[in-house]
This record gives structure tokens, C-alpha cells and sequence, in this order.
């Protein structure tokens, strides 16, 4: 009896969880969708789900119009490069603020925090300005670090969390067996750290791979990524769904793929830490 | 040795004169018909001059932030900028523009439409050529006009568009009487609400750059507009802008549409356009007794930054992107409804061109409108749908946003004027005009 009740309880929750994964998906289906249908029919009313002549004609046009291996390319650099520099950076943060903490920590770490509560447009003109003199402006290796800046203080709070949670004396066995620091981070912490470090990979991957503001304002043509590729097909004045539709397909794919190739590293570095 | 340094110096100025002759540009642009369709034909404009050509194109309200950006900081991103007869005075003004006072001969910069070209000038110097112009005029279904039995005459009141609306009206085939803006924003339903201020009357300052939502004119205005609405307009109208309307329109959802000219080459489109063979076209109204009408001026038009290291190349383009000659090249390939409209006199007297069916219209509502002299009591500013001051953007999209919230029914009418006053007077305190 009781089983029967659990085995009903689980249906249930299993289809919940489906109706809530379908309504979250959902948006992104439709844009999949419209992306195959003529413009006219992306703005029928009633709205047309599956019912029409499906048409490759918008993905023919972008092509024609965008280069979109270049945005594509820019991407990928950018959002590979700032994420591979802020784990750099932020694996020894983590891990001195996690294993020898001083009594300032938990300030440094919710100043951290702070920066991303100020909203970006606030920094827009000084940021502009160091960029004009440095000469950094529409070019990668700018923007590869101001990512990396935008989400060092995500990473280095997730990387602290999962540090927390590994025993510290197994690193001061590795210290009495005579490892040096950089042999405990290499050889100790880092592989413990794996599906936790992988995680933060994945999402500050996915992060700046949608990062939408600064890489629309600070790039033009070298550097801009899938994010202006999208902003080139929206207007405000001309109905062209069909199209920014087909553009947010192609944008989004890539990033989509890698999710889903990813996702059991994904949730298990999300939910299990580094060593339960 | 004397050889080879006038070999050397041969070199350099070979060198020096390649590096000239052929220069990348780099163009920031929006996302619309027109401007797309001439990234179509950059080919023609390589061929011609050697320069290439690199487009950004943006969503409008990107675009205006990121060149805005660039240009007051002197960034030089771009060589040449897409902006709007908002932008080109109060840019033109701080000395961030090129002036286009050396154009060539063959240009023929007086075939430019006189108010598009006042529009875009500060103190008499051009600063951008306009790439199409558009002013706004009624779009109106001539079948169910037909069966209301009205006529709809070439310069129609306000008065008579509530009546037809009322006439037109038919909820349960889902027709409304009539569609217009009423999304916030200083540029969508703001734009919409002051051309409607300037017909009944009202005006956003005196003289002295006081705030005039204190004056019944604009309690009038927006009060018929929200009565029309209520009544005879689509549900939800508070959040549509013009991509909304153009939507409905072009479905058959709606009676009458008030909005740019421009729309009217989508709307008689019949691959997108349900409704494209019963399409007329008249002026936009005015209350009775009022000479000024709803009609308001824009142009998208092409300037090139002072700080760009490409100059001559950029005035080349520019050239021969808003040239008569352009335009051939465009109804050569496309017909002459798709030609860039409402930038040159010429294109109105060319004999094709007078077939199209909105294009008499679109000309006489661009000639309606004087950005000089917008409303019926005298202003300090230049513009019809906004005013040429750099505040005029922050505070009309705080205003729009109170209007948009009236419509929404979230407050009254009353309420809403109190809080523009409120907040326009403020703003120009803090900027120094008061």
C-alpha cells in the first residue's frame, strides 16, 4: 500500500517536474519554431504551432547577410579565454580563503559580491575611456578580461564553496608528507575540486558566452560576439521575427549542445560539492 | 645612394597613396528595410570607389546608446553614424560632427527635401544627409470605410476619425476601430502623444522653458486619445508600439492606423500584408479649429563623427548612398515602392514614382510638418515629436511611462499631467534652462 502511494507520489512529482521543465523550454521551442516559418506567419494570430510550410529561408537570408562564423569564433575565444583567466586567478583566491582564512574574509568576499550589485551602464563611460587609452576598444583581449572581471567574484565564490567542504586535513597530510603549496593546489586540491571547478567552467562559460552588455558596447566589428550578431536582426521599427528568430537559433546552439552534453557534470557539481 | 632614397621615397608615396585611395569604413547602422537592403548593394559602392566597407548594424535604441557612447568620448569606432534628426542638431551644436558643407556639385545637396534638410542642420550647416525621411499620416481600411459608408477626406479632424472608428468598430470579428501607439518611451508612444499634444493645441514648453501640462490643451488631447482608445481601440493598446500595430494592421485587426510613413510600404505589401489592395492613406488630423496637425517629422539619416581618420572615404559613401543615383540603382533592381523615400525633391517628380499609391501622400504629410515651428503658440525649441535639447530624451520617457500608465488604467488623467509637470519642471531646473 504504501508503495502504491509512492510509486503515485512519484508519477506525479515526475510529471511536475516535466510541466515545469516543458513551460521553462518553452520559449526557447517557440523560437526554434518561428525560425522556420515565413514572416507572416511568425505574427499570425492565432498563433501557428506546428500547422505550416516549413521554410530554411530565414536561415538562407542570415547567412547571406552575417557572417556568423566570425561572430561564432569571437564566442568562443571570449567566452573560453575570460573563463580559463578567472579560474586562474580565482583557484588560489579560493583557496586562501577557504583553508586560511583571516578575520577579513568575509568581508573581502561579500565586497566582492557587491561589485555585481552596481548596475553595469553605471561604469559604462570610465570603463570606455581606460579602454580608448589603452587602446583596447573592439578588440578580444580587452574583452576577454573585462569578462573575466565581470564574473571573478562568481567564480570565486563558487570555488570557495566547494573548498569549504574538503576536509583540510587531508592537505595537511599532503603538507607532513612535505608537498609544497603548489603541489597541494595541483596535486590535492584540484582533483578533489574537479566536478566543482567543472561546474563553475560550464556556468561562467554559458555567462559570458550571453553577456549582453558590455560586449555590445564595447565592440564593433574585431570583436563582437554571437550577443551582437542577435542585436543586429531586433528592430523596433519592421516585422522581422522570422529572421531574429533564426539568428537566436544559431546563436544559441552552440551553447546549447555543450549543456547538453554536459549536464550530468552540471547538476552533480551543482548539487553535491566537491567530496559527499 | 640619391637613387635609392627617391626609390625609397617612390615607395612611401606609392605606399601613401594606396593606403588613401582604398580605406576600410566602418558604418554603424540600424536594423530596417532600407538600411539593409543598401548593405545589399555595397558591391556597387566598392566597385565605384576601391573603399570597403564594414557594417554594425544594432536595434535602434543599442545603436543610439553605443554611438552616443562612443562619439562623446571621442572613440572612433566608426567612420560614419546612422542617427536621427533627434541627435544631428544637439550633436552638430557640440562640434561631434563633420559638417557636409564641401558636398560635390553632382550631389546636389538642394534637392534635399527643405525640411529634412532644416531638420538636420544646426544654425544653417548641414550636419548628415538623409538616408529616408518619413513624417506620420492615417492608413485606414478603404473596404470597410466603404461599408460604413464614409468617405474619408484628404485632411480629416480628429472628430471625424472617432466617428469612423465608432463606425468601423466591430468586436466580434475582432476588427478595432482604430490602432495607435501607447508603449512608454520618448520615441514610441511619447513621440505618438506630442504630435497629438501639437493638434490639439498643447505644447511641452513657453517660452521661457516652463512646462505647459498645466494647460487644458494637453488635458483635452489626453482625454480624447484616451476615449478613442478605450472605445474603439485594440485591448492592452498601453504596451503597443509600432511593430504591434503594424502586426494588427496587417491581419485585418484594425480600422485606421496613425504612424509613420514608412508603413505604408509593409502594410500594401501583399506578401506580408493580408490587407494590402484596400489600403488608403490621408493626413494625419487635428482637433477642428486647430492649424497644426498630428504629423511628425524623422529622418534616418548618415553623419560622420569628427574625430574619424577616414573622412574623405566616409563623405564618399555618404554620397553615394543618399544620391539620386542610388536610388536609381534601387528601382532599377527592386521596383520604385522600394526605394529609400522622403529624402530628395527629385524622387517626387519622377513620373514612376508618382504611381505609387502612398507616395503623394507621404510627401504632402513631410511638407506638413515644420520642425521650426511645431506648435500653435510659439516654443524655444526645434522639433515636432520631441524636442532638440539633450535632456529631452531622459525626461519624455519618464512622462511617456505616466501616460502609459494612464492607458493602462493604473491612474487618472489628472494625476498623470501632475506628475509630467512635476517632473519636466524639475529636470530643466537641475539643467539650468529655468
Amino acid at each position: 500500500m504504501a508503495r502504491a502511494v509512492s510509486t503515485q507520489r512519484k508519477t506525479l512529482t515526475t510529471a511536475l517536474a516535466w510541466a515545469i521543465g516543458l513551460v521553462i523550454f518553452f520559449p526557447i521551442l517557440w523560437t526554434v519554431l518561428t525560425s522556420f516559418k515565413t514572416e507572416a506567419q511568425a505574427i499570425a494570430n492565432p498563433p501557428i504551432f506546428l500547422n505550416f510550410d516549413w521554410t530554411l529561408e530565414n536561415y538562407a537570408i542570415v547567412q547571406e547577410r552575417s557572417n556568423y562564423m566570425r561572430f561564432l569564433w569571437n564566442s568562443v575565444i571570449l567566452a573560453g579565454g575570460s573563463t580559463l583567466l578567472g579560474i586562474i586567478i580565482a583557484v588560489p583566491a579560493a583557496w586562501s580563503m577557504a583553508f586560511v582564512p583571516s578575520k577579513r574574509t568575509k568581508d573581502i568576499l561579500l565586497w566582492m559580491l557587491s561589485t555585481k550589485m552596481l548596475p553595469a551602464v553605471g561604469v559604462l563611460y570610465p570603463i570606455y575611456l581606460l579602454f580608448i587609452k589603452m587602446g583596447l576598444l573592439d578588440s578580444r583581449a580587452g574583452m576577454v578580461i573585462v569578462l573575466m572581471l565581470i564574473n571573478l567574484p562568481i567564480i570565486v565564490w563558487m570555488l570557495y564553496t566547494y573548498f569549504r567542504e574538503i576536509p583540510g586535513e587531508i592537505l595537511e597530510a599532503a603538507r607532513m608528507d612535505g608537498a609544497t603549496l603548489k603541489e597541494e593546489l595541483i596535486y590535492i586540491l584540484t582533483p578533489m575540486a574537479i566536478p566543482g571547478i567543472a561546474s563553475t567552467v560550464l556556468l561562467n562559460f554559458i555567462l559570458a558566452w550571453n553577456e549582453a552588455f558590455w560586449t555590445l558596447n564595447l565592440t564593433a566589428v574585431d570583436a563582437a560576439p554571437l550577443t551582437a550578431f542577435i542585436a543586429s536582426y531586433s528592430s523596433p521599427e519592421g516585422l522581422f521575427f522570422a529572421k531574429l528568430s533564426a539568428a537566436s537559433t544559431m546563436a544559441i546552439a552552440p551553447i546549447l549542445i555543450l549543456g547538453w552534453f554536459s549536464q550530468k557534470q552540471l547538476v552533480r557539481g551543482l548539487t553535491f560539492g566537491a567530496v559527499k | 645612394m640619391k637613387l635609392s632614397n627617391a626609390l625609397r621615397a617612390a615607395t612611401a608615396l606609392t605606399l601613401v597613396a594606396g593606403v588613401s585611395q582604398a580605406e576600410t569604413i566602418t558604418i554603424a547602422t540600424v536594423n530596417n528595410g532600407d538600411m539593409i537592403r543598401m548593405q545589399g548593394y555595397t558591391d556597387d559602392f566598392t566597385e565605384k570607389t576601391g573603399h570597403e566597407v564594414e557594417w554594425v548594424t544594432l536595434e535602434e535604441n543599442v545603436l543610439r546608446q553605443r554611438v552616443t557612447t562612443d562619439i562623446s568620448t571621442n572613440g572612433g569606432q566608426f567612420d560614419i553614424m546612422t542617427i536621427g534628426m533627434y541627435e544631428t542638431p544637439i550633436w552638430g551644436a557640440n562640434g561631434w560632427l563633420v559638417p557636409l558643407d564641401d558636398l560635390s556639385e553632382e550631389y546636389d545637396v538642394d534637392d534635399i527635401l527643405p525640411a529634412m534638410r532644416g531638420g538636420l542642420s544646426n544654425d544653417g550647416t548641414l550636419y548628415a544627409a538623409p538616408f529616408y525621411g518619413e513624417s506620420s499620416m492615417v492608413m485606414y481600411r478603404t473596404d470597410l470605410m466603404e461599408e460604413a459608408g464614409l468617405e474619408m477626406p484628404e485632411a480629416p479632424s480628429w472628430q471625424f476619425i472617432r466617428e469612423a472608428a465608432a463606425a468601423m468598430d466591430d468586436p466580434e470579428n475582432d476588427i478595432n476601430g482604430i490602432c495607435l501607439r501607447g508603449k512608454a518611451g520618448w520615441g514610441e508612444g511619447g513621440a505618438f502623444i506630442t504630435v497629438t499634444g501639437n493638434s490639439f493645441g498643447a505644447r511641452w514648453f513657453d517660452e521661457n522653458w516652463n512646462a505647459q501640462f498645466d494647460q487644458p490643451n494637453w488635458k483635452e488631447a489626453l482625454e480624447f486619445y484616451v476615449n478613442l482608445m478605450n472605445d474603439y481601440g485594440p485591448d492592452g493598446y498601453a504596451t503597443n508600439g509600432f511593430n504591434e500595430n503594424l502586426s494588427l494592421f496587417q491581419q485585418g485587426k484594425c480600422g485606421m492606423w496613425i504612424d509613420a510613413t514608412v508603413a505604408a510600404s509593409f502594410v500594401t505589401n501583399p506578401d506580408d500584408s493580408t490587407v494590402a489592395d484596400s489600403v488608403g492613406f490621408a493626413l494625419a488630423p487635428n482637433a477642428e479649429g486647430v492649424e497644426k496637425r498630428s504629423n511628425w517629422l524623422w529622418a534616418w539619416a548618415l553623419a560622420i563623427p569628427a574625430g574619424t581618420q577616414k573622412e574623405d572615404a566616409a563623405k564618399e559613401f555618404i554620397e553615394w548612398a543618399t544620391s539620386k543615383e542610388y536610388i536609381e540603382l534601387v528601382a532599377e533592381n527592386e521596383g520604385w515602392a522600394n526605394v529609400p523615400p522622403g529624402a530628395r525633391t527629385s524622387l517626387y517628380e519622377t513620373p514612376e514614382y508618382q504611381e505609387v499609391p502612398f507616395a503623394q501622400m507621404t510627401l504632402d504629410s513631410i511638407h506638413a510638418a515644420d520642425p521650426t515651428d511645431p506648435t500653435v503658440d510659439p516654443v524655444p525649441y526645434v522639433g515636432i515629436q520631441f524636442v532638440a535639447i539633450p535632456e529631452f530624451a531622459g525626461i519624455a520617457t519618464e512622462v511617456s511611462q505616466e501616460f502609459s500608465a494612464v492607458y493602462a488604467g493604473q491612474q487618472s488623467i489628472d494625476e498623470a499631467l501632475e506628475k509630467a509637470q512635476a517632473i519636466t519642471n524639475e529636470a530643466m531646473e537641475a539643467a539650468g534652462y529655468r
